[in-house]
């Protein structure tokens, strides 16, 4: 059963398969490509700069697909068929969160390294990078799951996600993109315990608020 | 198949207004009970209320046996064709084949197309053939016939008896008159409270 969810869940979200998934790393690619053109061709501006600017940008890249992540099945009426059949709000949502996280942590994580090449990152640049968006995205994706299940009934609901999602992701941008200025490990430990906290919560947090959508 | 579904002391609730209240119903495998009233009276609040969905806001339902929920929300994927798209159920219900059920609503040459592609009817016999599929004993119904076409309504209320007589309990909110032998029925409106609270 968990496995018809999962299979269901990735098909929907994956990139390239699923409805327009491949976004969020296109978008993200797309900023790490302007900002060089933004501040001009100084390779040691760039090399400083650069980490915080991935982390910015997939910080919005997990924004974009937010809307689509629970507003439709809530519409759809699949998590009340899933609860007559015995599964939970919070099991599906756990499922969900994984799901998410797949379909755009590893893939914004690949898209690291074009991007590290076009920002001139050097290696021991990149290694803390990568580390800490593997810490770091399992945050973004739980805090993104639980603001899109509480949006998920609302009209405006996508707009709003977006703005509620840069103040919360704020702890695991500071420490994570920290790492790269003092070019610390240490601090990418914060980060993933910010995001254990986050994923462990985020099913219970998603599944009640959709329950409380279904009473409204 | 033993099914049980008891309401006792009922008051549904929408938002910050009353819909019934004291509302008891108890029905044994073979009942089938309609539930009539006029728009907004809470016949989906209360089919929601049976199947657990929502929290009473007084009073008890208890339930013995699985629930299908038939409402105007198919759970149907837009995008799959619909085939696939009930092979989800299919596999969550871990149910043999579906195919018995899209025969018994005429699907069969439309598994290939995509879910919002389908016609009102066409999309609910696909979720009459999902909840067929799931093999519940008990069946909410809300609307089940609204959409459909003359031949579909005859097979949708033929579909409701073979259910009861198997043993199944059905709870319909209809507008449309149902011709099922032993049909019990459930008037909302004598359980509307009196006065409106104010807003």
């Amino acid at each position: 059963m968990i496995t018809a969810l999962l299979k269901r869940d990735l098909a929907r979200f994956f990139p390239f398969t699923g409805s327009g998934a491949a976004l969020p790393v296109i978008f993200f690619l797309a900023v790490a490509m302007l900002y060089p053109f933004a501040v001009g061709p100084n390779a040691p501006l760039l090399a400083r700069t650069g980490g915080g600017v991935v982390w910015i940008a997939a910080l919005l890249a997990a924004i974009l697909p937010l809307d689509s992540l629970v507003a439709r099945d809530i519409e759809l009426g699949v998590f009340d068929q899933l609860k007559l059949r015995g599964v939970t709000e919070e099991v599906s949502m756990a499922v969900r969160l994984a799901a998410h996280w797949l379909s755009f942590g590893p893939p914004l994580i690949l898209a690291t390294l074009p991007a590290a090449a076009l920002l001139n990152l050097d290696g021991e640049t990149l290694h803390i990078l990568l580390l800490g968006l593997l810490a770091g995205t399992p945050g973004l994706a739980a805090i993104g799951l639980m603001i899109a299940s509480l949006t998920g009934s609302l009209r405006a609901g996508a707009a709003l996600s977006g703005l509620l999602l840069i103040p919360l992701a704020l702890p695991i941008l500071i420490f994570g993109a920290g790492a790269l200025a003092r070019m610390d490990e240490a601090s990418l430990g914060f980060v993933a315990a910010i995001s254990l906290l986050l994923v462990a919560i985020a099913p219970f947090a998603a599944g009640a608020a959709i329950r409380a959508a279904r009473e409204g | 198949m033993q099914a049980r579904l008891t309401v006792s002391d009922l008051a549904c609730r929408r938002g910050d207004r009353v819909l019934c209240r004291g509302l008891s119903l108890a029905l044994q495998s073979g009942n089938a009970c309609h539930v009539t009233g006029a728009n907004g009276i809470g016949k989906t609040t209360l089919l929601r209320s049976c199947a657990g969905l929502l929290t009473p806001f007084a009073g008890t339902v208890e339930s013995e046996g699985a629930i299908g929920l038939l409402d105007e929300r198919m759970g149907l994927d837009p995008d799959l064709p619909l085939g696939r798209a009930l092979a989800f159920w299919q596999k969550i219900d871990g149910c043999a084949d579906v195919d018995a059920a899209v025969e018994a609503m005429g699907l069969g040459n439309l598994l290939d197309i995509p879910v919002r592609y389908l016609s009102t009817g066409q999309r609910k016999r696909a979720g009459l053939a999902r909840l067929i599929a799931q093999a519940a004993p008990i069946w909410l119904l809300d609307e089940p016939l609204s959409g459909l076409d003359t031949r579909a309504i005859e097979q949708v209320t033929a579909l409701i008896a073979s259910h009861c007589e198997g043993g199944g309990i059905a709870l319909v909110a209809s507008h449309q008159t149902l011709s099922i032998a032993g049909l019990t029925t459930l008037e909302l409106t004598d359980y509307a409270p009196r006065t409106e609270p104010a807003a």
